[in-house]
């Protein structure tokens, strides 16, 4: 297939395979080897989008990442990609794309009346109107919001997935053009290990869009010999189409490879991109250096490109961008643009700022080549609409404000600009290094730097192929050397390279206009946000003069590209219009990321079930079997209840409740924490950590207490068994297990390092069944033939040890129902075998499985606390009622927080019960406590419902609340206005049924 | 003294586009500062400029300065992900807000300065029967105190925000919401500018690369302040710098119950609009908008280390971006563009310090953690009010640097919606 | 992203770790005898520093020891690690 604009020859493209693919519903033909945009130019096409703001139409700018016109929606469905760059998008059979930010279609887009009104609207005329009426403003922004936006989202999940990787190295390099394949190399030699990453899909950089030699032959032969030898050694990586995108405090960097997004049949296994999580001992930073755009009248139409990314799309893609080409430029490099276009055949004219661009090797170079050059002017304007026509050249007065002679029209398809290069210099500013403003060439430069990181190349200012290899080489050895590994035998050379005779740049910031005040014609700044020298002006002249400001204000910078290359101009700009030198306006902080990430890859492999563990008991097969429902707490998976057959929540949960108490019910414990706590000091911490004293609990007993923080504010509750005098086992709540070991760890390590105690977590080590009722001691009975369960041999709050259902375990008696209650700790392994059991032997008494929604109910109908529920880390022991548990003779973790003034004073939130007047109104948990429903709010509350629930062995909903003072309000009525209804209720005692605990013994 | 300049509006722009734009003032003067004031305001970021305006337009204090170290609104004013809502538990904390979120309702043209408050909703998700509780509690407690809240189920938050992700096969479904209707965002450099400007007016001097480096005390009583460009004296100095609270607390020979930690933030790529309304979400850890321009805006927890840089870690952001992938599997393949951090004054019950302190006619207003942004107005309200009249304002009176000791706090984790 | 070198495990990333706040902060030994103001001194009040910090550190999710660390609240810089119980290292401010 042939096209138009694509060379006879030359290029790293495949020009046997064609590779059809679809821009904007029409179909092209491109080859292998070449990006969407290189495909598109090869088409003849430049008009490939619009801009944010006025809608105007653009074109390919650049032939990389920094990007900011050529911003595609990239494929289709659930795969397709937002604001992808045209200019990095590699060609793939089949690929789709269309352009964004127009409507209907790119060419008649309504949006292009924001042009008309373009002079209503200059930086920052939102925050002057639009306010009035004071309401309106809601649909001015509904007009806004809709116009705003580049590309699209997908409408459902992405079907790809994403992983992660974690690296180590002794130096990881950069980039991998000459530099830094020049420091891969060396510090390679030296046997270090050596991660080298470039963003291209394949390595070589600038040279790759270079004619130079290296050595004697094409540089891209040096290039293929290198990466030959690298990949050859085991203590090298090399990745390509990985971009660095941060770097993160210790030489911390993350770098995105893009695996599948190239390839027309992705296979299933690839990831769609692998992030890249770098810790390197040393890190060399080779990114080379971004082309500036020259900021004249009407620089944005499509084919006004840079002058590097010309030459790049010549001969790496061999592409020819146009036919007839003016050439702007304040500096050397683009005559190699315009000498390489010229051998192509192409007609240019080289405009040249400079008065007298003599003496470089380039400009003789294009003079022996009789290519027109005309110095002292600049390309002041161009003409044409979808695509450049026509380029304004005038002679620039010395002083350079203004238009000296004549202005002349040249006939042209395209405008090759260049203002100089910036040294890429974000990984290193993102590092915490200082950037310094070097004055004779108007560039950034690395400065002091903070990190263990080096420059070199073309990031570093040093522009030259021959300063890319010597100083790469080095900046290789010294990174190498730093991190510990010396070349043994001689130092490498770099290759033989012909230098190159560069002279200065002449910077000229705002290319003054047929206007000489700039009014009529836009000069952009900022291309993809539509940010003109004008508004820069504006916001100087309104006092945004801070870097930041004018960013802020113009926006400037803001785009996808974050003003990559922008953000010198504008600084240049601000620096002028408020009469400051450019150090002095300031450098912005580059932020991560270098380039955009994809939200997936960030999330890796952390989505769906991996989105955070689930924990599950021994018994969860049961459960499921049984057809539970189930509760998160925490991690952990719990039965919430267990409908039977066409059984609603409430119904299952009032069968579960009764079954408990009228005979038998069994529930899965095994998710409370459980930390094992031995050695001598043992009852030293216990006593620390609980409120209660802990010295006379003897072997076999156990014990509830509350834990505090320091603030004296109840954390956790739990009950504690004396296995041996020095063992202990602790229980917590499910939720806390984690953090009441790390807050025992913190305090024994750090206030009590003398202390012999010693803490382990078991709750995962074994399964708890409990059963509960009053037919439970009978069923134990029969499952247990070593452990003597009389009331008398085995008392409430006490712990046994023999075999249940054949198997080893540990019998606490205890309960959180207020029946007769057993909780059998057995290894984990055998927690469904003894569940299975119980199951079996339970049968006759119609044992009944309940989840943790039916447990809540016995627990509030005994008055028991949940911590979490009903405190809020606001509540002390007293608040709960529970001064009987706080001693008043030792210290305790918390205790002097009690005593604070206001901590001690009466009158504090305090648990009580509360009572409906109707039997059957269950309040809704968090309800709201007032003396006296108010027609309207506000009005004072005293307190809010913190557990409620039907009570079906009450017959009467129940419920826990605090209250303001609350135990000496006990017999009174207050009243909890709900939306519909104001709803009476009694404060009563926290315990509401069996108060004197009858059951406890079946 | 006061400036007189023209007013915003669509008929000012239209007059100015006649002339280019070239004839428009500077929206603040930038002045050397005098020898002396009468207040001193240190920090210039939103909450120090709105104190500067409240004191000069109500309580008729003339001389004051704002001393900023950087440029306005560089600190939490610019970094932050602009929610704004009141729904906090506290009665206490519940009334400031509120008396915030009244003014940010007429803010726009109280400033005569768009601040682009948007009140599009701002709904906050429950994913286990807790969070159910919490925020039952909560709404309720608003609904008492005269502050909008809304409860939903799982239908009602798949019809207020149709692109989340309500499936029960999710990790941590969303069991239901509430919704605060007349929260939303604003455009968070834009209250900088609106307060600074409107103060300006006043005359109030608004003094930018000047660092507090120093406080004069003689006989327990302030006098002034040492700065990067020279000592000035004061009558009463307020301070109001957020991340750096201990830092100028420490000049005055004071600790605060505050630490000071990173808090990150980063914004997608444009997008075309696809969420209409703020979403938050405690315990799966993220809250995300999307602004004018398009942009996802995201937030999340703090970093656990304290830390003056502005910057934080990467898992912190890994973690945002696997939450925000439960909620909305749609955005998996948008692209992350800019990320940042801030510097938030943790308090140990997330809610403010407004008050007096123990060094005569020495302010601070700290403490905000990660949320004071919603507060701007109404802080600078209370604070001027404070310092005017040397005694809080009956919305800031529990809100004191004393609370600590007696034990009053004002727990606010729960509605404070980032884990501390 | 911390690289924090636990003085028991040698250097592991920050994710391992959980953070402790300022180190050197003894519980009173008599707390009864304080008043409130000195409690709320020793529970709430911090130094917060901007520069040299010590602070604690624990490998959470490695060993589970507790350490102590100094470190540059503005570079983020680890200027010694050391264990607990031992003295607060000689370093100042501004020390590089």
């Amino acid at each position: 297939m042939t096209t138009a604009f694509r060379t006879a020859k030359g290029g790293r493209i495949d020009r046997s395979q064609s590779i059809g693919f679809r821009f904007d519903g029409q179909n092209y033909w491109g080859n292998a080897g070449d990006t969407l945009a290189s495909a598109l130019l090869a088409n003849g096409v430049h008009f490939v989008g619009r801009s944010f703001k006025y809608h105007r139409p653009r074109g390919i700018m650049t032939a990389g990442s920094e990007e900011p016109n050529a911003l595609v929606q990239f494929g289709l469905g659930d795969r397709t990609e937002p604001n992808a760059r045209a200019t990095v998008v590699e060609l793939h059979e089949g690929l789709v794309a269309a352009s964004q930010n127009a409507w209907p279609t790119l060419g008649s887009d309504v949006g292009v009346v924001n042009s008309w009104a373009s002079r209503l609207i200059p930086a920052g005329f939102y925050y002057k109107t639009f306010m009035w009426p004071r309401f309106g403003w809601k649909f001015y922004e509904r007009a806004i919001r809709h116009a705003a936006g580049l590309g699209r989202a997908p409408e459902g999940k992405d079907p790809d997935h994403y992983d992660k990787m974690h690296a180590h190295c002794d130096v990881l390099v950069v980039g991998g053009g000459p530099a830094g394949l020049s420091a891969a190399r060396a510090a390679a030699m030296t046997g270090a290990r050596v991660i080298v990453m470039d963003e291209g899909p394949e390595f070589g950089g600038s040279l790759l869009s270079e004619t130079a030699e290296i050595a004697g032959r094409p540089a891209m032969d040096w290039v293929a010999g290198v990466v030959d030898e690298l990949a050859e050694r085991s203590n090298v990586r090399l990745l390509t189409r990985t971009s660095a995108v941060g770097y993160y405090d210790h030489n911390f960097l993350v770098a995105v490879e893009r695996v599948t997004d190239h390839l027309a049949a992705p296979p299933e296994h690839l990831p769609r991109q692998r992030l890249w999580k770098v810790r390197a001992k040393q890190v060399v930073l080779a990114q080379g250096a971004i082309e500036r755009p020259l900021v004249f009248a009407d620089n944005d139409r499509p084919g006004i490109m840079m002058a590097g990314a010309a030459r790049s799309y010549l001969n790496r893609y061999g592409v020819k961008v146009g036919n007839r080409v003016v050439v702007a430029t304040n500096n050397d490099s683009a005559y190699a643009a315009a000498a390489d276009l010229h051998d192509a055949g192409v007609a240019v004219t080289i405009v040249d700022i400079r008065d007298e661009p003599t003496g470089g090797d380039l400009p003789l170079a294009a003079f022996g080549k009789g290519i027109d050059v005309l110095s002292g002017h600049a390309v002041i304007g161009s003409d044409g609409g979808r695509r450049v026509e026509a380029a304004y050249v005038a002679q620039i007065s010395p002083s350079a404000k203004r238009i000296a002679g004549s202005i002349q029209r040249f006939e042209c398809d395209a405008i090759l600009m260049s203002g100089g290069w910036n040294p890429s210099v974000h990984l290193f500013s993102q590092s915490g290094g200082k950037l310094a403003y070097d004055r004779e060439r108007t560039i950034f430069i690395p400065g002091e730097t903070r990190q263990q990181a080096r420059s070199t190349g073309a990031a570093a200012g040093d522009f030259s192929l021959v300063d890319a290899l010597t100083d790469g080489l080095a900046a290789g050895l010294e990174a190498a050397a730093d991190a510990g590994h010396r070349k043994r035998g001689g130092r490498p050379q770099a290759p033989a390279v012909a230098p190159v005779i560069t002279v200065p740049l002449e910077p000229l910031w705002s290319v003054p206009g047929r206007d000489p005040r700039g009014r009529t014609n836009k000069h952009f700044v900022d291309f993809q946000n539509d940010v003109t020298a004008a508004d820069v002006a504006l916001a100087a002249r309104e006092g945004y003069l801070s870097v930041e400001h004018l960013k802020r204000y113009t926006t400037t910078g803001m785009g996808t590209d974050q003003g990559k290359s922008s953000n010198v101009n504008a600084l240049a700009l601000m620096a002028a219009a408020s009469g400051r030198d450019i150090p002095e306006v300031g450098t912005t902080t580059f932020r991560p990321p270098f380039v955009p990430v994809s939200f997936g890859a960030l999330a890796g492999r952390n989505v769906d079930h991996l989105a955070d563990p689930v924990r599950k008991t021994p018994m969860h097969r049961w459960h499921e079997t049984a057809g539970a429902v189930f509760e998160d707490v925490g991690q952990w998976k719990r039965p919430f209840y267990y409908p039977q057959r066409g059984e609603g929540k409430q119904a299952a949960v009032n069968r579960e409740v009764r079954a408990v108490r009228n005979s038998l019910g069994i529930l899965d414990a095994s998710t409370l924490g459980k930390i094992d706590i031995r050695g001598p000091d043992a009852r030293k911490l216990l006593n620390w950590v609980y409120t209660n004293a802990w010295n006379k609990l003897e072997a076999g007993r156990c014990r509830y207490g509350l834990m505090c923080h320091e603030d004296g504010m109840v954390f956790d509750d739990g009950v504690t068994a004396c296995l041996d005098e020095n063992h202990f086992l602790m229980h917590t709540t499910t939720g806390n297990a984690a953090s009441v070991l790390g807050w025992i760890e913190e305090w024994l390590q750090t206030e009590w390092p003398n202390l012999k105690v010693w803490c382990t977590s078991v709750t995962e080590q074994f399964a708890t069944v409990t059963i509960c009722g009053p037919n439970a001691r009978r069923l134990l009975g029969e499952l247990c033939g070593d452990i003597d369960l009389s009331s008398e041999a085995f008392p409430f709050m006490s712990v046994r040890e023999g075999h249940v259902a054949g198997l080893r375990a540990r019998v606490f008696r205890v309960s959180f129902t207020g029946e007769l209650s057993y909780e059998i700790n057995v290894s984990a392994d055998c927690g469904l075998a003894l569940w299975n059991a119980c199951m079996m032997a339970g049968e006759k008494f119609g044992i009944t499985p309940f989840g943790t929604e039916a447990m809540h109910v016995l627990r509030a109908e005994k008055g028991y606390i949940i911590v979490g529920q009903d405190t809020d880390g606001t509540v002390t022991p007293i608040d709960l009622g529970m001064g009987w548990a706080v001693s008043a003779t030792k210290d305790f973790l918390g205790k002097r927080s009690l005593a604070r003034a206001a901590t001690a004073a009466p009158g504090r939130k305090e648990l009580v019960g509360l009572m409906t007047e109707t039997p059957t109104d269950v309040l809704p948990e968090g309800a709201q406590i007032v003396e006296k429903a108010l027609e309207s709010a506000p009005m004072p509350m005293l307190g809010h419902v913190t557990s409620s629930y039907y009570s079906p062995n009450l017959g009467h909903s129940i419920a826990l609340a605090l209250v303001r003072d609350g135990r000496n309000r006990i017999g009174e009525t207050l009243e909890v206005p709900l939306p519909e209804r104001t709803c009476r209720v009694r404060l009563t005692d926290p315990v509401f049924f069996d108060k004197e605990g009858a059951r406890l013994d079946g | 003294m006061s400036v007189k300049r023209g007013a915003y509006s669509i008929w000012s722009l239209m007059r100015n586009a006649l002339s280019y734009h070239e004839n428009w003032q500077r929206a603040w003067r930038s002045p050397d500062p005098k020898p002396r004031y009468d207040v001193i305001i240190v920090g210039g970021g939103g909450h120090g400029l709105a104190t500067a305006y409240y004191l000069a337009k109500e309580h008729g204090v003339r001389n004051i300065a704002v001393l900023e170290k950087g440029w306005l609104g560089g600190g939490n004013t610019g970094r932050n992900t602009t929610i704004i809502r009141s729904n906090y538990l506290q009665d206490a904390s519940a009334s400031l807000y509120e008396h915030s979120l009244k003014l940010w309702e007429g803010l726009s043209q109280e400033l005569n300065f768009n601040v682009m408050f948007s009140q599009r909703g701002v709904m906050n998700l429950a994913h286990n029967e807790h969070d159910l509780r919490e925020l039952s509690r909560r709404t309720r407690a608003n609904w008492l105190n005269g502050i909008d809240s809304e409860l939903l189920d799982t239908t009602g938050v798949k019809r207020f925000c149709p692109i989340i992700n309500v499936s029960p096969e999710s990790r941590y479904p969303v069991l239901g919401a509430t919704v605060q209707r007349r929260g939303g965002t604003a455009r968070h450099d834009a209250v900088a500018w609106g307060y600074a400007r409107g103060a300006d007016a006043m005359g109030v001097d608004i003094i930018q690369q000047c660092e507090v480096t120093g406080m004069r005390i003689e006989k327990g009583r302030i006098t002034g302040v040492e700065t990067t460009r020279g000592a000035i004296a004061a009558g009463k100095v307020a301070v109001v710098v957020a991340g750096h609270a201990s830092v100028l607390a420490a000049m005055a020979g004071l600790r605060l119950p505050i630490e000071s930690h990173p808090l990150q933030a980063l914004v997608s790529e444009p997008i075309k609009p696809i969420l209409d309304t703020v979403v938050m979400s405690s315990s799966v850890h993220v809250y995300v908008s999307q602004s004018d321009k398009g942009e996802l805006v995201m937030g999340a927890g703090i970093d656990g280390y304290t830390s003056y840089a502005q910057r934080g870690s990467l898992p912190i952001i890994e973690e945002i971006m696997a939450s925000t992938m439960e909620l909305f599997p749609m955005f998996s393949r948008l692209k992350m563009m800019r990320k940042w951090g801030g510097i938030v004054d943790t308090s140990p019950d997330a809610s403010p310090i407004i008050s007096k302190m123990p060094v005569e006619g020495l302010y601070f207003n700290c403490g905000w953690g990660t949320g004071g942004f919603k507060a701007t107005p109404g802080s600078g309200h209370v604070f001027a009010h404070t310092i005017a009249r040397d005694r809080p304002h009956p919305l800031n009176q529990r809100h004191t640097f004393e609370r600590f000791q007696s034990g009053e706090l004002i727990e606010e984790h729960g509605a404070a919606a980032v884990a501390h | 992203m911390l690289l924090i070198e636990c003085p028991w495990c040698g250097p592991r990333d920050e994710q391992e770790f959980g953070y402790g706040g300022e180190a050197h902060i003894a519980r009173p030994a008599k707390s009864a005898a304080l008043d409130d103001a000195a409690w709320a001194d020793y529970l709430f009040h911090r130094t917060n520093p901007k520069g040299l910090h010590f602070e604690r550190w624990w490998h959470a999710r490695g060993c589970r020891r507790w350490f102590n660390v100094a470190r540059d609240t503005v570079s983020h810089e680890i200027l010694a690690v050391y264990r607990i119980g031992e003295a607060r290292p000689d370093i100042a401010d501004g020390d590089r």
